[in-house]
């Protein structure tokens, strides 16, 4: 069995009254590719900001490769409100900060698209390689670090080769077209060297074509970076087409999980997307 | 595909437009170095000159922390005030000390330092100030941290006017007799000067610093700082520790805005706490607004030009003025703040780019590319 | 004991409840536009200027004073279309920096106007009364400063609950957008907020005046800049809360001004240790703490941003 990458153990984040994700469970392992489908408002976006630290959960524990990265229970006036109902017995509260989560090898991209708007293609990705630059602040300012911005920028040059925006290079990252500031966001997210990308809705709004493409691209980058993907998505052909395992949450409890197959046949996630046929 | 971007390599290069702009800088320094010897000291154009000068740098420090990291603080006169009077106090001649700290016998500090040393110790004690304001200030919402900013500021004014560090500050007296721009003519040994360098060193002064934050803005601690303008939360997920970026973000900018205080020392002769008011900060941010928030160049000419307006050009509009015999109405004391204030609000309101945009002085230099930069936005 | 502390405990209260009046129109501009009025301090002056000119031009107080009340309301409804409206859809800092400039602007307005000379505010009767309460002498306007105020307040809530025009503005508070695509008139909403909180800031420059009596183109700064904190204190956002910040300001403030004489009437200390340097600072040390322990303030409602 191959190593875990990803834990969540009872994961709940509840917003005051809204309990926006609901006692959730969840495994990822080294060189899969997982999905967490579910309606619109079931909690998915909330998970992957609790994973990459933008949220401190309500409760609960994640861990990358065995490394604990949050962790909390309900204090406070949270006690009351707390409603997963899950005995909580998470001691210890530990919150890493999303660059530190970055740091350690998990990147990721964003369900509305948030590129640097006054920076052109390739400085948004020069950018991601900031935090692994070697030189301190003063090398840097006075210019001191010639050949690694060198080697930086000759990095960003290939990985936008790679994901075909080298023609583009110099264009403000706005003004892309949509499909090609999806990717730009995803080769952003490369750039920093990850060995695990959390993708949010990387399909949306595109067509058919655009989406096989990108599911080919996927599947490219996952085995030439050697990377562990999970991603949120509402397309159930890019969904069902490269997916290992799948998790289904709706009202942000988990509902379901298994392999394609298995969730295409699970009444229960039938019902959640198609509702319940009135008698 | 376009074949050219094959073999592009998109590293900074010396291009055509830079290498014109570097001379014409250099081409500017030298006429100031030469007007100053041909023409009579006392010409307002050097007041512009020495006082834009410094007035650049601040300007530029803020534009630094307001423009292209996107904190928008208000606590710019406050660091100014703290280089002020590090300079100052560390550079009065220990001969004169009895006579400026007169209420306070000649005051704790009986040594000086050369004016370098204390040049560069007033932006150390600005930037030591600006960590600790900055510890708890920073992660504040850019509204909140203009307040709390303009808050520390006022504290620092008060403590600086405060009666009983008054054998340091000399409380709410003002501090003189410290070495002035004009301290740095060479004389001859009848005390005539030889050879004016009154403007030349603001000039170098702000320039070097200027320098050194064009350089900052280029690498990649620069880069990062943009990236949280733009969208903090993206930025850090591609691995960027904002607390720790902001705060070199705003100890930069207040080592500037110290360093720029010493100069105002420099310029005014005297230092005192009082006027070191929001007033102050107002007008370094108007100017950085009017050259445009994310351009050096666009600070640097703004300044010039807000000096000039305000000490020299619109002098005119001050004095009363009779045609024959008919007096020209709404000419008087004051009314030429009233027009600037209003030329300001125009800016404000109709050219929120301001002069040079995001531009920098090598894009004037350059022929406009038919796509690409600038083109369209999504 | 009571007796040192009383003056200060009633300038404490009075000048409170003028704070309270200039905040109200702070808190309520910032929960609809989410702008820091930079000049709303200015307003406050510039209604005692109008003040000075109008009586000195002749007119009777009955004139002189609904006069300036809605002069400057007036103002206030002016500024707003001309410095506000038009940047509604710019980035947050180009309309604070408007601010900035309007208040720029008014200053050196009022400097070229007066030419920089203190203005002599007329005195009006019965407010500037003396009065004795207790063993301190006061002036009337200390009095009639906190009632006037609670009188003011209680009607503006009863406005904000019990209106048509409250309900959209506790609407536009809340979500800007929503509120105009449910039909809300923006504009209107807008306008009356900016003339009330312009209304009440002339009504506490009658007040505050009155005790300090000279008025000078920076005299809106310090009161402006201390209502605006009593608002962040109290919440941003809630008028009772910046009602209540603007009373604890202006009472500590004027404790600290005397805590030199008091600690040396009651015996504390033996030498004056200049306070009342700080007693401004302190104010903006209260800021700073409310802003680091809870930014909300004391009444104030947490935001979460979606990401």
């Amino acid at each position: 069995m191959s190593q875990n990458v990803l834990h969540l153990e009872n994961v709940t984040m509840q917003f005051g009254g809204v309990v926006a994700v609901n006692d959730v469970c969840m495994d990822v392992n080294d060189g899969e590719i997982v999905a967490l489908i579910g309606p619109n408002g079931a909690g998915k976006t909330t998970v992957f900001n609790v994973i990459t630290g933008v949220y401190s959960p309500t409760n609960g524990r994640v861990s990358l490769r065995g490394k604990v990265i949050a962790e909390d229970h309900p204090h406070g006036k949270m006690k009351k409100l707390y409603a997963a109902g899950h005995q909580f017995e998470y001691v210890h509260t530990i919150d890493y900060s999303p660059d530190r989560i970055t740091k350690m090898g998990m990147a990721r991209t964003f369900q509305n698209i948030r590129l640097f708007s006054s920076m052109t293609v390739f400085e948004n990705v020069l950018v991601a390689k900031h935090m692994n630059m070697k030189a301190g602040f003063f090398a840097s300012a006075l210019h001191l670090n010639g050949r690694e911005e060198a080697r930086m920028r000759e990095e960003t040059m290939e990985l936008l080769k790679v994901v075909g925006l080298d023609g583009v290079w110099d264009e403000i990252a706005t003004s892309l077209p949509y499909g090609q500031q999806r990717r730009l966001e995803i080769a952003r997210a490369l750039s920093t060297h990850p060995s695990m990308l959390l993708l949010d809705e990387p399909a949306a709004g595109m067509n058919p074509q655009e989406t096989e493409n990108l599911s080919a691209f996927i599947r490219e980058i996952k085995d030439r970076f050697h990377l562990t993907v999970l991603l949120i998505e509402h397309d159930m052909e890019l969904v069902m087409d490269i997916s290992d395992r799948i998790y289904v949450l709706n009202f942000g409890k988990c509902i379901a999980t298994g392999t394609p197959v298995e969730i295409q046949s699970n009444p229960d996630v039938i019902t959640a997307y198609l509702g319940v046929t009135e008698e | 595909m376009n074949t050219d971007s094959l073999t592009a390599k998109p590293r900074k290069k010396l291009d055509r437009a830079t290498v014109i702009a570097i001379g014409v800088i250099f081409a500017i320094y030298a006429l100031a170095f030469v007007l100053e010897q041909v023409i009579p000291s006392t010409s307002m154009l050097f007041t512009v000159l020495k006082k834009g000068a410094t007035y650049a740098l601040v300007a530029v420090s803020m534009n630094l922390l307001n423009g292209f990291t996107g904190l928008f603080s208000l606590g710019q006169a406050g660091f100014m005030l703290i280089g002020a009077y590090t300079y100052a106090v560390f550079t009065i001649p220990v001969a004169q000390r009895m006579s400026v700290y007169q209420y306070y016998n000649g005051g704790v500090i009986q040594f000086t330092l050369p004016v370098l040393v204390a040049i560069a110790l007033a932006g150390v004690f600005a930037a030591l100030f600006a960590f600790l304001i900055g510890l708890p200030v920073l992660r504040l919402k850019s509204d909140y941290l203009a307040i709390a900013t303009l808050g520390f500021a006022e504290i620092i004014r008060a403590i600086f006017q405060w009666d009983k560090l008054g054998v340091v500050t000399n409380g709410s007296n003002l501090l003189r007799l410290f070495p002035t721009f004009n301290d740095f003519n060479i004389k001859d040994a009848s005390g005539n000067v030889t050879l004016h360098l009154s403007t030349l060193i603001p000039f170098l002064i702000a320039g070097v610093c200027i320098l050194f934050i064009v350089m900052l803005i280029n690498s990649s601690y620069g880069r990062a700082f943009k990236a949280i303008r733009d969208d903090e939360t993206a930025a850090e997920a591609m691995g960027i520790n904002l607390p720790r970026h902001k705060m070199i973000a705003f100890c930069t900018s207040s080592f500037f805005a110290g360093v720029g205080g010493a100069m105002l020392a420099m310029y005014q002769n005297s230092v005192q706490a009082k006027y070191f008011t929001t007033s102050m900060t107002y007008e370094i941010l108007l100017i950085v607004v009017i050259g445009g928030i994310g351009s050096v160049t666009g600070s640097c000419i703004s300044s010039f030009l807000f000096v000039a307006c305000s000490e020299w050009w619109l002098r005119f509009l001050d004095q009363e003025q009779t045609i024959n015999g008919w007096q020209v109405p709404l000419l008087r004391n004051g009314f030429r703040l009233v027009v600037f204030s209003l030329i300001i609000m125009a800016v404000v309101l109709f050219f929120r780019k301001g002069i040079m945009g995001t531009r920098e002085l090598p894009d004037l230099f350059r022929r406009r590319k038919p796509s690409g930069k600038g083109g369209a936005k999504a | 004991m009571l007796s040192t502390v009383l003056p200060y405990l009633l300038s404490g209260i009075s000048v409170g409840g003028q704070y309270a009046l200039i905040a109200i129109g702070y808190t309520m501009v910032y929960g609809i536009l989410r702008l820091i009025n930079f000049a709303h301090g200015d307003v406050f002056m510039v209604a005692g200027i109008l003040m000075v000119y109008i009586t000195a031009s002749g007119a009777p107080l009955y004139v002189s004073i609904p006069l300036v009340l809605v002069t400057t309301a007036l103002i206030g409804f002016a500024i707003e279309r001309v410095a506000y409206k038009p940047l509604r859809s710019a980035p947050r800092m180009s309309i604070m920096i408007s601010a900035i400039g309007v208040s720029y602007t008014l200053q050196n307005l009022v400097l070229y106007i007066t030419g920089g000379l203190n203005q002599f505010y007329p005195s009006i009767p019965f407010i500037s009364d003396t009065v004795t309460i207790g063993t301190t002498s006061t002036r009337m306007v200390t009095i009639v400063t906190p009632i006037l105020t609670l009188l003011l307040v209680i009607a503006l809530v009863m406005l904000i609950n019990h209106t048509k025009i409250g309900m959209a503005m506790r609407a536009v508070s809340k979500d800007f957008e929503t509120s105009r695509l449910m039909g809300i008139k923006i504009n209107s909403v807008i306008s009356v907020t900016f003339v009330i909180g312009s209304f009440l800031a002339a009504v506490g420059s009658i007040l505050y005046f009155t005790n300090y009596s000279t008025v000078i183109q920076t005299s809106g700064s310090m009161p402006g800049l201390k209502a605006f904190v009593a608002a962040v204190f109290g919440g941003i956002g809630s008028v009772p809360g910046a009602v209540v910040g603007a009373f604890i300001i202006g009472i500590c403030e004027n404790l600290i001004k005397g805590l030199d004489t008091i600690l040396v009437k009651a015996g504390i200390s033996t030498k004056m240790f200049g306070f009342t340097t700080f007693s401004d600072a302190f104010t903006f040390a209260l800021l700073i703490i409310i802003l680091i322990v809870k930014p909300t303030g004391l009444f104030g409602e947490k935001q979460t941003d979606k990401v």
